[in-house]
C-alpha cells in the first residue's frame, strides 16, 4: 500500500506505540493521586511537556488536549472579552480549517463572552502579496484578536507566523494571536501568544493535541472544560499519561525532511507535465511560499471522487480536498483562485519521510490510465 | 402480572384462512422478541397474550419491537387482574398512578367480553372512574373525567380467564405479517425512496430481497455502507433480508462508450430491471419493487416507465407511486431510513447523468440501441455478485 494521505493523518511512529504502551501497563495510576504511582505518572506528563515545548516559542506553558479541534475552540471561546470596548475586531483567513473557522463564526454571531459585537475580517490569499503583510495592513488599535494557521491543510501554503508575531505585538501589544499550527508545528517556525498543536500529524496518536498558552496569557482565558482544575484549570480531567507519553516520543523522534519532500513534489510535477493531453494545474503554490510534503493539483475533467475511489482500489491512499472537510465542498480552494471546476477535480498527496520515488513512479503510471480510462 | 395483549389488525377479519396468518405473525413476534427472554404466548378473542416469563424483562425494548410488527393493530402493555371488581380497584388504581402522574384528565373505557361478569360495561366505567376520581381526590391531586378529549384513556377489558388494565394503548404497525404474501426483489438505491416502497410491501406480507448495485470506484464503498445500515433499519419491520450488491461498472461505461448521452438513465434502468429479473427467477420472487415516483426524475416520467417495465417479466410493484416528496419522507422518518438515506454518498444513479436526459423516450429507439451493448455483461451478472444476510 503506498500512503499519500500524511496531511489528514499520519503513522504513528515505534516510539510513540511503545512509549504510549508501557505508559498503559506501568502508569496507570491518576496523576493527581498523592502516592507514588501519582508521583511517577506526574513525572512522565512532566518530561513530555519538556520536549514538546522545547520545540514552541520560550516563555509558555502548555495545556494538553484532545487535539488541534479541542485546542482551537479553547483559544477561541475560552478569549475573554476585551477590557476595551472599542477593541472588538477580529482578523482571520478566509481559508481557516473549520475547527477555526466555525467558532469565529460563532463569536462573530454572539460576541466574545461578556461582549455585545465583533466584526471578522476574512482575508483570502493574492498573488502580489504575501497574507502576513496583508493582515499587518489590515491591523488597528480595535483588533483584539488575530487567529490564523500557520500551514494550509489543503495546499500547504505558508503564513510567517514569527513575521506576523513580531509585528502585531509591536503595533498592537495587548492584541492577542492565536496560530493553528496543527499542521505546521515541527514543519514551520511557529510563534504566537496561543499555538494549537496535534500529535497525529507528526506520527503521533490521534486523541491528544495542546494548546501552547504564553505567559501572561493564562489569565486571559476561560476554561471551557470545567472540573478538578487540573492543567491549572485550563482544561480539567484526568491527564492521559500514556498519550501525553506518546506525544513526547512523537516530537522527540519527529525530523521535517524538507530536501526529500521538494525531491518528491518535483518529481511528481516533471512526470505531470510529460503526460501527454493532461491539463494539470497544481493548486498549491498561490503567492506565497509554501510546504513541499503537501501537494494540490487538478486533472482537468475528473471529478477527483472517482480518481481517489480508483486509486484506493490499486491500494493507494490520498484526499480529496481536506478529510476533515469529507463531502462538503471545501472554500479554501476557491480562495486561492482555483476555479470551481478545478476544485471539484481537485487531488491532495501528502508525503511522509516513508515515501519514496518508486512511489511517485507508480503513482504516476497509475494515474496515467486512470485519466485515459475516466476522461469524457 | 403485566402481560402484553398484541390486537389483530386486518388479519382479524380473514376468513377460512386467518389461522394461517396468526401463525406466521407469532412466528415474526418470537423472532423479533428474541434475545429479550422467555415469553408464554396464547391466543384468545384475535388477541395475542405475550407473558414475560421473568418481572425484570425490559418492558420498553418489548414494546418497541412489538410495534415494528406488521400485523399487529395496537399494543397494550396490560396488568392482568383476576375477575373480581374489588380486587380490580384494589390492585388496579395504585397501578395507573405513573401513567396518571402528569395527566389532568381522564375516562374508563371498558369492554365486557364476558358476559357472565355481574357489572356490564357502563357500569364498569361508571364505578372505576368513579374510584380513580376518589383516590386522587383524597390524596389532593386534582384529576378530573373528560369523556371527550381525555390526557389519558384508561382502558378496561373483561375478558375470559382475567381482566386486564391498560392505561396506554397504543396503535400498531398494521397490515399483514411479512411472509403471508410471498416474495419479492426491492430495487435498494439508498436514497430516501426505495426503503419507503419496501417498507409498504413487508407491511403487505412479502418477504423481501434487496438489490443494491454499485460502481466503483464512481462510487464510495461508503454508499455500500450507508445500504447496509438501511438493510439492518429495515429488518427491523422486515424480518430477514438478503441483501445482493451488483457491481454495474462495467455496464454503466459500456452503455456511456456505446450510446448517446441522453439515453444513458432508461438503459441504465433496463439493465437493472432485466438483472432483477433474472435475480428474482433464481429466488422464487414474483415481483420487483421500485421507489419510483411518477414526475420525480427523468426516468421516471410515463413514457420512461413503459421503457423500464418491459425489461421486466415480472409484475413491479411501485408502491410510492403517486405520493409527492412529503409523503414519502414522512414515512422515511417515521420508520427511521430518513437519516440514513441522508447522508451524502453517491450510488449508481447519480454517476455519469446526462445533462439533458431525454424524458419522453421511444420504446423502439431503446431496443435498437440496447443492440450495440454488450449483452453479456448482463448475462453474467452473478459474477460481480456479494450477498449478504440482515
Amino acid at each position: 500500500m503506498i500512503y499519500f494521505d500524511n496531511a489528514a493523518s499520519t503513522r504513528p511512529c515505534r516510539a510513540a506505540v511503545e512509549a504510549l504502551n508501557r505508559a498503559l501497563t506501568d502508569n496507570y495510576s491518576n496523576p493527581s493521586s498523592l502516592h507514588k504511582g501519582g508521583i511517577e505518572a506526574e513525572k512522565i506528563i512532566n518530561a513530555a511537556k519538556k520536549t514538546i515545548l522545547s520545540k514552541l516559542p520560550a516563555g509558555g506553558d502548555l495545556v494538553f488536549t484532545s487535539g488541534g479541534t479541542e485546542s482551537n475552540n479553547l483559544a477561541l471561546f475560552g478569549l475573554k472579552a476585551p477590557k476595551n470596548e472599542k477593541q472588538r475586531k477580529i482578523i482571520t483567513t478566509a481559508i481557516e480549517h473549520p475547527s477555526v473557522a466555525e467558532p469565529i463564526a460563532e463569536i462573530e454571531r454572539f460576541g466574545f463572552t461578556g461582549s455585545s459585537s465583533v466584526s471578522v475580517l476574512r482575508l483570502s490569499p493574492t498573488k502580489n502579496q504575501s497574507l502576513e503583510d496583508r493582515i499587518i495592513e489590515a491591523l488597528d488599535q480595535d483588533v483584539h484578536l488575530i487567529s490564523v494557521m500557520a500551514v494550509n491543510n489543503e495546499t500547504g501554503f505558508i503564513i510567517d507566523t514569527v513575521k506576523l508575531y513580531e509585528a502585531v505585538k509591536s503595533r498592537v501589544p495587548n492584541c492577542i494571536v492565536h496560530i493553528d499550527a496543527a499542521q505546521g508545528f515541527m514543519k514551520v517556525p511557529v510563534n504566537g501568544d496561543l499555538i494549537s498543536i496535534s500529535a497525529h500529524k507528526i506520527h503521533g496518536i490521534k486523541g491528544i493535541g495542546g494548546l501552547f498558552v504564553r505567559d501572561g496569557i493564562q489569565k486571559r482565558l476561560n476554561p471551557r472544560i470545567r472540573g478538578g482544575g487540573q492543567q491549572g484549570g485550563l482544561r480539567s480531567g484526568t491527564e492521559p499519561t500514556a498519550l501525553i507519553a506518546s506525544f513526547g516520543a512523537a516530537v522527540e523522534n519527529f525530523t521535517y525532511n524538507h530536501p526529500h519532500f521538494t525531491e518528491l513534489s518535483e518529481h511528481l510535477a516533471k512526470l505531470l507535465e510529460n503526460f501527454d493531453g493532461v491539463n494539470y494545474r497544481l493548486n498549491s503554490r498561490a503567492g506565497s511560499e509554501s510546504l513541499p510534503h503537501i501537494v494540490n493539483f487538478s486533472v482537468n475533467g475528473v471529478k477527483s471522487e472517482i480518481l481517489l475511489h480508483y486509486f484506493a482500489e490499486n491500494d493507494i491512499l490520498i484526499s480529496s480536498g481536506s478529510a476533515c472537510a469529507r463531502n462538503k465542498k471545501s472554500r479554501t480552494l476557491l480562495d486561492f483562485g482555483v476555479t470551481e471546476k478545478d476544485a471539484d477535480s481537485a487531488l491532495r498527496l501528502s508525503f511522509s519521510a516513508e515515501n519514496t520515488i518508486d512511489e511517485i513512479e507508480i503513482f504516476a503510471e497509475i494515474l496515467k490510465a486512470g485519466i485515459n480510462r475516466f476522461k469524457r | 402480572m403485566e402481560v402484553f395483549m398484541a390486537k389483530y389488525g386486518e388479519i382479524a377479519l380473514k376468513g377460512n384462512n386467518k389461522r394461517l396468518f396468526e401463525e406466521r405473525m407469532v412466528r415474526n413476534i418470537k423472532h423479533r422478541l428474541s434475545g429479550l427472554g422467555d415469553f408464554k404466548y396464547s391466543r384468545a378473542q384475535s388477541t395475542l397474550y405475550i407473558t414475560p416469563k421473568s418481572e425484570t424483562a425490559d418492558f420498553n425494548e418489548i414494546e418497541r419491537r412489538l410495534l415494528t410488527v406488521f400485523g399487529i393493530g395496537a399494543v397494550q402493555r396490560s396488568l392482568a387482574l383476576p375477575k373480581n371488581y374489588e380486587e380490580i380497584v384494589r390492585l388496579g388504581v395504585p397501578y395507573l398512578e405513573k401513567a396518571l402522574a402528569n395527566a389532568k384528565t381522564f375516562k374508563v373505557e371498558a369492554k365486557r367480553a364476558d358476559k357472565t361478569f355481574p357489572m356490564n360495561s357502563m357500569e364498569l366505567m361508571r364505578e372505576f372512574g368513579g374510584e380513580i376520581w376518589e383516590a386522587y381526590q383524597k390524596k389532593q391531586k386534582p384529576l378530573e373525567v373528560d369523556l371527550h378529549n381525555p390526557d389519558v384513556v384508561v382502558y378496561l377489558e373483561i375478558r375470559d380467564t382475567h381482566a386486564y388494565l391498560c392505561p396506554n394503548k397504543l396503535q400498531g404497525a398494521g397490515g399483514i405479517p411479512v411472509g403471508a404474501s410471498g416474495r419479492a426483489l426491492v430495487l435498494l438505491s439508498g436514497g430516501i425512496d426505495s426503503p419507503v416502497a419496501a417498507y409498504m410491501m413487508a407491511k403487505r406480507g412479502m418477504t423481501l430481497d434487496m438489490l443494491h448495485f454499485q460502481s466503483p470506484p464512481y462510487t464510495s464503498e461508503r454508499a455500500l455502507m450507508k445500504v447496509e445500515s438501511l438493510c439492518e433499519k429495515l429488518a427491523e419491520y422486515c424480518g430477514e433480508i438478503n441483501l445482493y450488491c451488483v457491481n454495474l461498472t462495467e455496464a454503466q461505461e459500456d452503455i456511456r462508450d456505446n450510446a448517446p448521452e441522453e439515453y444513458m438513465t432508461v438503459l441504465l434502468r433496463r439493465v437493472m430491471m432485466k438483472i432483477a429479473a433474472k435475480l428474482s427467477a433464481k429466488n422464487y420472487c414474483s415481483a420487483i419493487i421500485t421507489g419510483e415516483s411518477v414526475g420525480q426524475v427523468a426516468s421516471q416520467t410515463p413514457a420512461a416507465i413503459i421503457c423500464t417495465d418491459d425489461a421486466s417479466p415480472l409484475p413491479v410493484y411501485r408502491p410510492v407511486i403517486g405520493m409527492d416528496k412529503i409523503e414519502i419522507t414522512a414515512i422515511a422518518r417515521k420508520i427511521g431510513t430518513f437519516d440514513i438515506s441522508t447522508l451524502p454518498y453517491e450510488d449508481c444513479c447519480t454517476v455519469f447523468t446526462p445533462r439533458r436526459p431525454k424524458l419522453k423516450p421511444f420504446l423502439s429507439d431503446i431496443k435498437k440501441l440496447e443492440e450495440r451493448l454488450n449483452a453479456d455483461l448482463i448475462e453474467n451478472f452473478m459474477e460481480k455478485t456479494t450477498i449478504k444476510a440482515f
